[in-house]
């Protein structure tokens, strides 16, 4: 479903992703983790063209994104789902316009049903009755979750989370991981999440890519990644500050 | 100032215009693919006109006053006291009331739609767009577009109007003209071609911000720091163009209306 061949990518000279290739299959929960700043929201945003890469080939269901104009991207974004890492709710909309922006602007759905289905994105979210709120009014956690209905309304086929539970307390990234799961579970959206935290990336993946120095240096069914021996993937899963160099052969780390 | 650093900002600049023509493009192109929202553009323009009418006319009235007394206090020393009104309503309505209703309209909209879009982008609303299969010219530059364009002659026209009552109650009332020749003044040398070359001229430079403004806050560096400069720079490129297109439009447009 996914194909990411060879992705290079620089800011200011200064390169980010070097060499980055994978593939994801529909249905799977594969979480991205890496060390802050190492390129994780960066590889995401070019899974949904927000970024292009210098060189290398994004494939989504046969789809070259990197040979797209940015309106015809459009089409193909329409299979995506989003969770920003601060939500990115739009600030002048109600929770209510928030979850219900694309079906709003598409205009292919009576007011009645638009209403039922932002009542049901809102329940699957455990945030039922909050349509009148604005964005301001939401604590971060709510801020997230409303974020998440907003994505999954219009049922794509992949979901992107950035950072999922970055700035929460740890309840209330757990509820958040629960309510991912739960959309993987129930609805069989491909998942895809980038994050730092483990205790998240354990409760929402089946599987684990590693992304390290700009390459995907590990890639591992979760409880293979947690049970890693190479001292990289180790130190990392379990939070040990090291500083060894980047082994030679990195995808057969694990 | 260097010759290398004044190239680097005539570059800058050069960049920026290319750059608002791709914007212009795409809002053009934009019109072909999506009939744009009608409660967007309402809303709009509620904001951008509406609200703006009371800087405007305080603009509009306290220049009128002023360009009367001046005018009346040099036309005094050779009697030629009864023409101020012509000068003040040929100068209200050609020149002073669309370039002044710009400047108070990127002062006050440009800036805020400058800072509002930056603030967007630096908060992932505009990616967050664009991922809801929505075009962030279609969802956001084309109705801020269309109701500056539509807002910006109707307020330059009651800019004018109030500039020219002003000047009407200074001249009459304060300074002593006589009331009937003042306005048979005004009508004898407000050409139409005049009132058509302010509108037009406002039209334009309502476009002409809301372009700016929008580029300058779309492509908004990251942080507080990036919003606040793009802001500035918004304000600042938009009221620098109008000053400057001000004088080729008078030029191009008396040729082509006077």
């Amino acid at each position: 479903m996914i194909e990411v061949k060879d992705v290079w990518k620089s800011f200011r000279k200064t390169p980010v992703l070097r060499g980055v290739s994978f593939s994801i299959s529909a249905g799977e929960a594969v979480v991205i983790i890496g060390r802050s700043g190492g390129g994780k929201s960066v590889l995401l945003k070019h899974l949904v063209a927000l970024l292009q890469p210098d060189q290398g080939k994004i494939q989504i269901k046969g789809t070259n994104l990197c040979s797209l104009d940015e309106r015809a991207l459009l089409a193909v974004r329409r299979n995506f789902g989003m969770l920003f890492q601060g939500a990115a709710l739009f600030d002048s909309l109600s929770v209510f316009e928030n979850v219900g922006f694309v079906l709003l602007r598409e205009k292919r759905h009576t007011p009645g049903e638009i209403r039922r289905l932002v009542a049901e994105a809102l329940e699957m979210v455990e945030l039922s009755g909050i349509e009148e709120k604005k964005p301001s009014e939401l604590s971060g956690g709510m801020r997230k979750r409303v974020g998440l209905a907003r994505a999954i309304i219009y049922r794509p086929d992949i979901l992107l989370y950035d950072e999922p539970t970055t700035g929460l307390d740890p309840i209330a990234g757990a509820r958040i991981d629960a309510v991912i799961r739960r959309i993987w579970q129930q609805l069989g959206i491909t998942s895809i999440a980038v994050t730092h935290d483990m205790a998240s990336a354990r409760r929402i993946s089946n599987r684990i890519l590693m992304l390290h120095e700009g390459v995907i240096y590990a890639d591992a069914s979760t409880a293979e990644i947690l049970g890693s021996p190479d001292p990289i993937v180790h130190n990392f899963v379990n939070g040990i500050a090291s500083d060894r160099p980047l082994t030679t052969n990195p995808v057969s780390a694990v | 100032m260097s010759f290398a650093s004044l190239r680097r900002q005539l570059d800058d600049g050069l960049e920026t215009l290319g750059s608002v023509a791709q914007l212009l493009g795409e809002a053009v192109r934009s019109l072909k693919y999506q009939r744009p929202s009608w409660n967007e553009f309402v809303r709009q323009l509620y904001a951008v006109g509406v609200k703006s009418q009371s800087v405007v006319i305080t603009t509009g009235a306290a220049t009128g006053m002023v360009l009367c007394a001046q005018t009346y206090f040099q036309f005094h020393k050779v009697r030629l006291d009864t023409a101020t009104g012509a000068v003040v309503s040929v100068g209200m309505a050609s020149e002073l009331g669309p370039v002044l209703a710009g400047l108070m309209l990127t002062a006050r909209v440009g800036a805020s739609l400058a800072a509002e879009l930056g603030t967007m982008r630096v908060t992932e609303q505009i990616d967050a767009l664009r991922t809801l299969a929505t075009h962030p010219v279609d969802h956001l530059v084309v109705p801020r577009l269309l109701a500056l364009t539509v807002a910006a002659p109707l307020l330059t026209g009651e800019a004018v109007l109030t500039g020219i009552f002003a000047s009407y109650l200074v001249g009459v009332k304060l300074l002593g003209i006589e009331g009937a020749y003042y306005v048979a003044y005004v009508n004898r040398y407000t050409a139409a071609s005049d009132i058509a070359i302010g509108l037009i001229k406002a039209t334009l430079f309502g476009a002409t911000i809301a372009l700016i403004c929008c580029y300058k806050g779309l492509t908004c560096p990251e942080g507080a720091e990036g919003v606040g400069r793009a802001t500035t720079e918004a304000v600042v490129a938009a009221s620098i163009t109008i000053l400057i297109s001000n004088f080729f439009l008078t030029l191009l447009l008396t040729q082509l209306l006077g």
